[in-house]
């Protein structure tokens, strides 16, 4: 694997505009993530994770620094189909099939009729929805659902996929078994991954680094190595290790928190 | 006296008949929900025809049912020229024309802030003028014929069609104009494939408002002009001579035309917004 930068942010602040004055959503944010990192971001809100991940995507304009993404600007790289984003809700358009969501990307990228039933079956098998191709999203349950905006999200080849907090609204055991899907799938697809969630175990069980954030102005409290291998059973979250990176993280949460004061 | 007593009875009995369908395991069937209405409709023509030959009530004031259908059945032909002067060509050419109108103006609004501060107070202005003050007007340009009528038409059904249409292509949420936005999609990529759709609901509820207007607009705009054929000018002219079963049979048609017309819509609308919660 490469150890090229994906995505390299450099000083990056935000500041928001607002009635009741100025909110700085980043302050001094720089971070790189290199080719096939799973980072996971993970903080309390208003610490600007989802608002970094925006940045990245080029939905916001940072106020100050400079963020590029597989070496452009967010701009370009968002016209060179250069990530997929994956938001909370699964957000399928109810007046189309399950298929007919995932082709979305592929029918505005301009792809041949045939190219595009090829990529739906095989994402939709990459997700463990083969069959329900002619279901409508209503019909399906939610984690169905944001299996579907997964597969929506990889149809198209890129090799970045910002994921923020794709499994908050579902619940735990769908959730496992999401988290062990996403795994396989980006040890074999090889894709650069950015993960935001409010859950510690989650980025663990997830990341090969986890960036701890904190509120007010958002910024990095903390970056932790995950040390734990590659391949992962769900019960690696019983060992010594994984419960070791999980108090880290709570530190620095709580280091760079302040309720109440 | 005899009559008004039975009028009395048949009520209180389809009354019954009604509220013991209402209950029984009858009411969710399809027979069920045909049949309530079937009956309130059809007591409620007997009653009519009891209570107004019971008390000698005048045709002038209101004819009998009875004679309105010999009326409706004895005049066919002309009732058939009427609607295809009124119905046909003055209420549905100015429906087409007038949604398709405001439909494009709606997409030009959205488009530009200074349209939508411009053109949709004038919209506002203009739905507000009342029809019998514009359609002699619009007689006076277009003559007497179904152009004018189909004028009047466009002017009626245009302000529903547009401010719905503009309330629906804005009825769409962040992420999904995100999710857009994440794939370099073009303006009309976005409005094909997402604020369209989206927007259908709002259109169809707007096209079937239309329906009824564009009735109404074209038969009251022949009161001002018209041919010597059409609903309206029937309307105004029977009245004028005490044909008071002819007026019925009019408006017994102008009632089946409307029905049919929104009945029409609605089941494209159905077949278009099936997605939609509504509809599924």
């Amino acid at each position: 694997m490469s150890q090229a930068a994906a995505i390299e942010a450099k000083n990056l602040d935000l500041t928001f505009e607002t009635g009741d004055g100025a909110i700085q959503a980043l302050r001094d944010v720089t971070l790189e993530m290199r080719k096939g990192e799973f980072v996971s971001f993970i903080g309390p809100s208003g610490c600007g994770k989802t608002t970094f991940l925006r940045v990245v995507a080029g939905l916001e304009t940072p106020t100050g620094g400079e963020v590029r993404v597989n070496g452009m600007s967010p701009d370009e790289a968002r016209r060179d189909r250069a990530y997929g984003y994956v938001f909370q809700e699964a957000g399928l358009y109810p007046w189309r099939t399950i298929a007919g969501n995932v082709r979305l990307p592929l029918e505005i990228m301009g792809y041949s009729r045939s190219e595009m039933a090829d990529r739906v079956n095989r994402v939709l098998e990459l997700v463990e929805l083969s069959g329900f191709e002619n279901k409508h999203p209503w019909q399906l349950s939610g984690g169905m659902q944001q299996r579907a905006s997964i597969a929506r999200a990889l149809a198209f080849d890129a090799d970045i996929l910002l994921m923020d907090e794709p499994f908050g609204a579902l619940d735990e055991i769908v959730r496992d078994h999401l988290n062990e899907q996403l795994l396989g799938l980006w040890e074999h697809t090889g894709k650069t991954i950015g993960f935001v969630t409010h859950s510690i175990p989650e980025a663990v069980y997830l990341s090969t680094r986890i960036v701890v954030m904190s509120p007010r102005p958002g910024r990095i409290a903390d970056v932790i190595d995950n040390p734990l291998p590659r391949t992962r059973p769900l019960d690696i979250r019983d060992t010594p290790e994984f419960l070791e990176v999980a108090q880290r993280i709570r530190k620095g949460l709580r280091a760079g928190h302040s309720y109440g004061d | 006296m005899t009559l008004v007593l039975a009028a009395l009875v048949l009520w209180m009995a389809a009354w019954l008949l009604n509220t013991r369908i209402a209950g029984s395991s009858l009411a969710s069937s399809y027979i069920g929900r045909v049949a309530v209405p079937v009956v309130f409709g059809l007591s409620v023509l007997a009653i009519w025809e009891l209570v107004v030959r019971g008390l000698n009530v005048p045709q002038v004031i209101l004819p009998a049912p009875t004679i309105i259908a010999e009326t409706f059945a004895a005049e066919t032909g002309t009732l058939w020229i009427d609607f295809r002067q009124t119905a046909l060509k003055g209420a549905i050419s100015g429906y087409v024309i007038g949604c398709l109108a405001a439909f494009v103006v709606a997409l030009a609004i959205d488009r530009s802030t200074f349209l939508r501060r411009g053109l949709l107070p004038i919209g506002n202005f203009v739905a507000a003028l009342p029809i019998v003050g514009t359609a002699p007007i619009l007689v006076n340009w277009f003559g007497f014929d179904w152009q004018s009528k189909a004028a009047v038409v466009v002017v009626m059904v245009f302000f529903p069609i547009l401010v719905n249409t503009v309330q629906g292509l804005a009825d769409t949420a962040a992420m999904q104009r995100d999710l857009m936005r994440t794939y370099s999609a073009s303006y009309w990529q976005t409005l094909l494939k997402l604020r369209l759709p989206a927007a259908m609901p709002f259109v169809f509820n707007g096209l079937k408002i239309a329906t009824t207007l564009a009735l109404i607009g074209a038969i009251v705009a022949e009161y001002f002009g018209s041919p010597t054929r059409g609903m309206g000018f029937r309307i105004s002219t029977s009245v004028g001579t005490l044909e008071l079963a002819m007026v019925w049979s009019e408006i017994a048609v102008a009632a089946l035309a409307g029905t049919l017309f929104y009945g029409a819509v609605t089941l494209v609308e159905r077949w278009v917004t099936f997605w939609h919660p509504s509809q599924r």
